[in-house]
């Protein structure tokens, strides 16, 4: 598996457009981030007056991705393009690692804490509950895993020890 | 083994393999809005989800195959088709599947020892030549590691818990053993994949690890093994469970909301 890839580079002047476009693009279920946040946009390519544009999924079961195609398909429509293509690709698989610094400021100012580990780190620590997360509000790091499965998918459930609020935090992945 | 006879084993594989995960979603489903405590509701029923989403990518990539095939008794096939319009001799999930969600006890144990063996069987199959497979396996794996630690944490809260939670593990574990056979005997088409008896020896050892954290006495290799799921040789369980699952596309057929 190349570690290069999950940042595309080298874009075309066309290619670069329609990035803009995609950038506008928000997750149906955080709001807060764009599709360019969550690193889920795999590749842009535009030819022949095509764009074709290839996602992958964050969980094999999130609802919102039929949700994401439809709402990058609608962008591109209203930014003049016609002929659209979306593909979705597993491999390589998505991780939380892909996530842009901007997304993880933008879900911590939300008030949802962002993955904290590398993947890398977090399967190694999967039967431990070591991970350090620190509360969104008072950034205490003093706060406890209540459930790996919060109210998404990609979300578990923690609790400020300090200022005792629950709060979700975006697991590792 | 001729293209044809190998594309229709490729075909039935990846049916095993989605029918397993989307029957076991199902199942799991049945606790929504009945789960212990709140957080569990939500863990049981987000871990349906993703159960749900790999049958998904499962069953696509199977409709793809068979809609590519020269001739096939379910083309055209959908993801839908295929989960919604075929009957319960065409299933070919895990008999361990299938069986009544029981207390949570028992739901829990069969979460344990089907996320242990998915574990096991995904970190093989991300490494077979099959691309596509290969794919869904190594995305899978990522959310069965969850399974596996949640299912773990409560097969020792239970085991190692009161006399009332231990009594039932015990229940549940002479329940449910007699079905974790099958997982390790191959059906024909899945020779040439993963061979499931090699995962056997893994799986015994993390589930002993697990028992003996819980206080659970591990049951005898030598009981009798039921199996029949993965040929459509199923219990009459699977027959009332798909006549809820497919009725309404069944009733009306192609029916959006
Ligand atoms: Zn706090």
């Amino acid at each position: 598996m190349n570690q290069d890839i999950h940042i595309p580079t080298s874009q075309s002047p066309q290619a670069e457009k329609v990035w803009e476009v995609l950038k506008q693009v928000t997750d149906p279920e955080i709001p807060v981030l764009t599709v360019t946040d969550m690193g889920i946009i795999r590749k842009v390519d535009v030819h022949d007056g095509m764009v074709e544009v290839t996602i992958t999924p964050t969980y094999s079961g999130c609802p919102a991705m039929d949700m994401i195609s439809v709402n990058i398909r609608l962008a591109l429509i209203e930014a003049g393009y016609r002929e659209i293509r979306i593909h979705t690709v597993l491999d390589p698989a998505w991780t939380t690692d892909w996530m842009t610094e901007e997304g993880k400021q933008k879900l911590r100012a939300y008030g949802i804490a962002p993955p904290a580990e590398t993947t890398a780190r977090s399967r190694k620590l999967l039967f431990d509950d070591v991970v350090d997360v620190e509360c969104p509000r008072c950034q205490s790091h003093n706060t406890r895993l209540l459930s790996q499965f919060g109210s998404t998918a990609c979300k578990a459930l923690y609790q400020c020890n300090d200022c005792k609020e629950p709060f979700d935090y975006f697991k590792c992945h | 083994m001729s293209a044809h006879t190998s594309n229709q084993a490729l075909i039935d594989y990846t049916l095993h393999l989605a029918d397993s995960s989307l029957i076991m979603a199902q199942r799991s489903s049945e606790w929504c809005g009945h789960g212990p405590v709140l957080e569990q509701d939500i863990a049981i029923t987000n871990i349906s989800l993703d159960l749900l989403g790999q049958a998904r990518h499962f069953y696509q990539y199977a409709a793809g195959l068979i809609n590519q095939s020269a001739d096939h008794t379910l083309k055209p096939a959908t993801e839908d088709s295929l989960a919604y319009l075929r009957d319960e001799r065409a299933f070919k999930n895990l008999l361990l599947t299938e069986l009544p969600k029981g207390d949570w006890a028992q739901t829990i144990l069969k979460h344990f020892f089907f996320s242990v063996y998915q574990s096991l069987l995904y970190t093989r199959l991300q490494t077979v030549p099959d691309k596509d497979l290969a794919a869904i396996a190594a995305k899978s794996l990522k959310e069965v590691a969850y399974h596996v630690k949640w299912s773990s944490e409560w097969v020792i809260r239970l085991g190692d818990g009161t006399a009332e939670s231990h009594q039932r593990m015990l229940t549940a574990i002479e329940e449910l053993w007699p079905y974790t056979g099958e997982m390790f005997r191959a059906a024909d088409y899945e020779t040439g994949m993963v061979d499931p008896s090699t995962l056997h020896a893994g799986w015994l050892k993390e589930v002993q690890d697990v028992f003996a954290e819980a206080t659970l006495p591990m049951s005898s290799e030598s009981v009798y093994m039921h199996v029949g799921g993965k040929t459509g040789l199923h219990t009459e369980n699977l027959g009332y469970m798909l006549a809820e699952l497919q009725y309404l596309q069944r009733a009306y057929p192609g029916a959006e909301w």
